[in-house]
């Protein structure tokens, strides 16, 4: 059996299963409304596990799911050294979002990464502490502004109106996601011309520590058959 | 992933009783350490490499990166001096990549708190571990540099303080400071969101331009935009460094030669560059003493650029002892760190100097023999 987790609610579980239909493989919920339970047609040995998408990618290193459907960002922000991990099957072309980080409009000296970098040096000097940028993806956010060369800020967590912190006065800058851009402006914050950090999507991944035996296999090559996709190369070597 | 403590232990041990041996004191340090003093420090890379925890007294904890921090704030507090200080203990640090390094490992080190003769100490430090590596039949690949040398030649640019603080801010994020330096020598064109930013800033006064941005909001003040607005067209009008001196900071960088070679080779630029004659003379004088030490400074490799990565606090002579094996981290390495004590000492400061070995790698070069 190939467990694929599918994230359970929303725009992306309706756009996965679009995806998987279109190509002859129906998910679909199954129970009770409202019960988290799922069955696949169209395919033999494959399970539907329906999860929380920020949970997704921590299954699929754990190896306790085959497959899963995640943001491109979440993967990458959750796992260290991810690409060891999992491998990104096929990018599903929705759910397209940028991660970038974005300073108050009214910061008229402000415009790229090497400008946050010089505010950020005259703020500590000026408020005896480092510049407050609020994210939830430290990762991400941190091993970029580590590879641009920036420095004298700090990272606060904020799970959700990252946004609002600014005017809040809890942080000086934010890293978010952002499709149209409407809620920053809407919030007096621009976007940094240079400081594009990831373009997320929804991506089919395939975890490398779940158990990959020739049932398993076989079912991944008639699997990828009905996606049209051919089945990872690191599933095509040998077991050891 | 640490597979038997016990050995590594004892080699740390033993190490820093040798140290002990030659006139060290042995001090101890916490393994919780309070997060905010080292993240002040290094910033916020090191959440990357440190563990952190919540008190729910005091606040986030780290566990030790390194002793320096922890050896340092306690001589602060009133050791005598001069000092040597010798340690030995587990330290940790995250690893971001699937492979065999440790996130525990033992440290044993030394450290020397002294105000005169630096340079005898600079040198003490690195013949001891010299020492002790060969009395162990290890016999690593030694480099050494000079951060000094660097920072003295950024000091005596003929441009705006400005421009030489930004430089010397990124001393130790290489790509950073060849990214400013191209810009300030007029090698790199002014990128095209930095005009775009000038001419806005042509277009009226700053206070203009904010209350034309619409509804201000966040702590950065109407008077920090505006500062840093007016230095960014002080900037703009400032003129390149002269080609020569850009071409020397240039050759600085890259120097990689032998010791006794690389001190010619900077006595022949010290006319040119007069303000890094007292540094060059710091480096002789640290040569001489190396050398009376029985090293043999003809070949003991030079890099100017060694020791300038992130993490890292050294401001003056840097070192390490590396394996045949490049993806080994270096088995010992240290340096000088006079600013972190004023940082760390709240007005005061003393000279310092340090070196630490991974006893595990030490151990594990010997041929696995604890």
């Amino acid at each position: 059996m190939i467990k694929i987790g599918v994230p359970s609610k929303g725009r992306l579980m309706e756009k996965t299963f679009d995806w998987f239909g279109t190509r002859g493989v129906t998910l679909r919920l199954a129970g009770a409304e409202r019960e988290y339970s799922g069955a696949v047609d169209g395919v033999e040995g494959v399970e539907l596990v329906l999860l929380s998408a920020g949970e997704i990618p921590r299954e699929l290193a754990a190896g306790r799911i085959h497959l899963g459907v995640t943001g491109s960002d979440l993967v990458r922000d959750k796992l260290a050294d991810w690409s060891s991990l999992v491998t990104e099957w096929a990018p599903l072309g929705f759910g397209q979002a940028d991660l970038i980080i974005a300073v108050p409009t009214c910061w008229v000296d402000v415009d790229t990464l090497d400008d946050l970098d010089a505010a950020a040096a005259a703020f500590r000097k000026a408020h005896g502490f480092r510049l407050r940028i609020a994210t939830k993806y430290h990762r991400l956010v941190r091993e970029f502004l580590t590879a641009q060369g920036v420095a004298d800020y700090q990272l606060v967590d904020s799970q959700g109106a990252t946004e609002g912190t600014v005017k809040n006065l809890t942080a000086e800058a934010i890293a978010d996601i952002t499709s149209s851009g409407e809620t920053l402006r809407a919030n007096h914050l621009k976007i940094l011309s240079d400081a594009l950090i990831h373009s997320s999507q929804a991506v089919l991944f395939a975890s490398h520590a779940a158990c990959w035996d020739t049932a398993q296999r076989a079912t991944m090559a008639r699997l990828a058959a009905l996606l049209g996709l051919t089945v990872p190369e690191y599933l095509t070597r040998p077991t050891v | 992933m640490m597979q038997s403590p016990g050995p590594e232990r004892a080699r740390s041990d033993r190490l820093a009783d040798w140290f002990v041996a030659k006139g060290a004191t042995r001090i101890e340090a916490d393994i919780l350490q309070p997060a905010e003093t080292l993240l002040d420090l290094y910033g916020e890379d090191i959440r990357a490499r440190a563990y952190i925890t919540a008190d729910p007294l005091r606040g986030e904890m780290m566990l030790r990166p390194d002793f320096t921090v922890p050896v340092v704030q306690q001589h602060m507090a009133g050791g005598a001096e001069p000092a040597i200080y010798a340690y030995s203990g587990p330290v940790f640090r995250k690893q971001d990549r699937a492979g065999d390094r440790p996130s525990e490992y033992h440290q044993a080190g030394i450290e020397i708190f002294r105000r005169d003769l630096p340079e005898q100490s600079d040198a003490l430090v690195f013949s001891l571990i010299t020492q002790v590596l060969a009395e162990n039949g290890l016999h690593l690949r030694p480099v050494i540099g000079d951060i000094g040398i660097l920072m003295a030649a950024v000091r005596g640019l003929a441009t705006t303080d400005r421009r030489k603080q930004a430089l010397l801010r990124h001393i130790w994020r290489p790509h950073r400071f060849r990214a400013l330096l191209d810009r300030f020598s007029g090698r790199a064109p002014m990128p095209a969101a930095r005009k775009q930013v000038l001419d806005r800033l042509g277009q009226g006064t700053p206070a203009d331009l904010i209350a034309q941005a619409g509804t201000f909001t966040g702590l950065r003040g109407a008077d920090e935009i505006t500062a840093r607005a007016e230095a960014l067209i002080e900037d703009a009008r400032t003129p390149p460094l002269a080609a020569p001196e850009a071409a020397l900071l240039y050759d600085l960088v890259s120097l990689q030669a032998p010791s006794c070679a690389a001190l010619d080779h900077l006595r022949g630029i010290t006319p040119l560059l007069p303000a890094i004659t007292p540094a060059v003379d710091r480096f002789a004088a640290r040569l001489t003493a190396l050398s009376s030490h029985g090293i043999d400074v003809d070949t003991l490799p030079f890099e100017a650029s060694h020791g300038r990565t992130s993490l890292e606090y050294y401001d003056g002579f840097v070192f390490s002892f590396l394996a045949d094996d490049a993806s080994l981290p270096p088995v010992a390495s240290g340096g000088r760190y006079d600013a972190l004590t004023a940082v760390l000492g709240q007005g005061r400061s003393i000279p310092a100097v340090g070196g630490v070995i991974r006893a595990g790698l030490f151990a594990r070069l010997q041929g696995g023999q604890p």
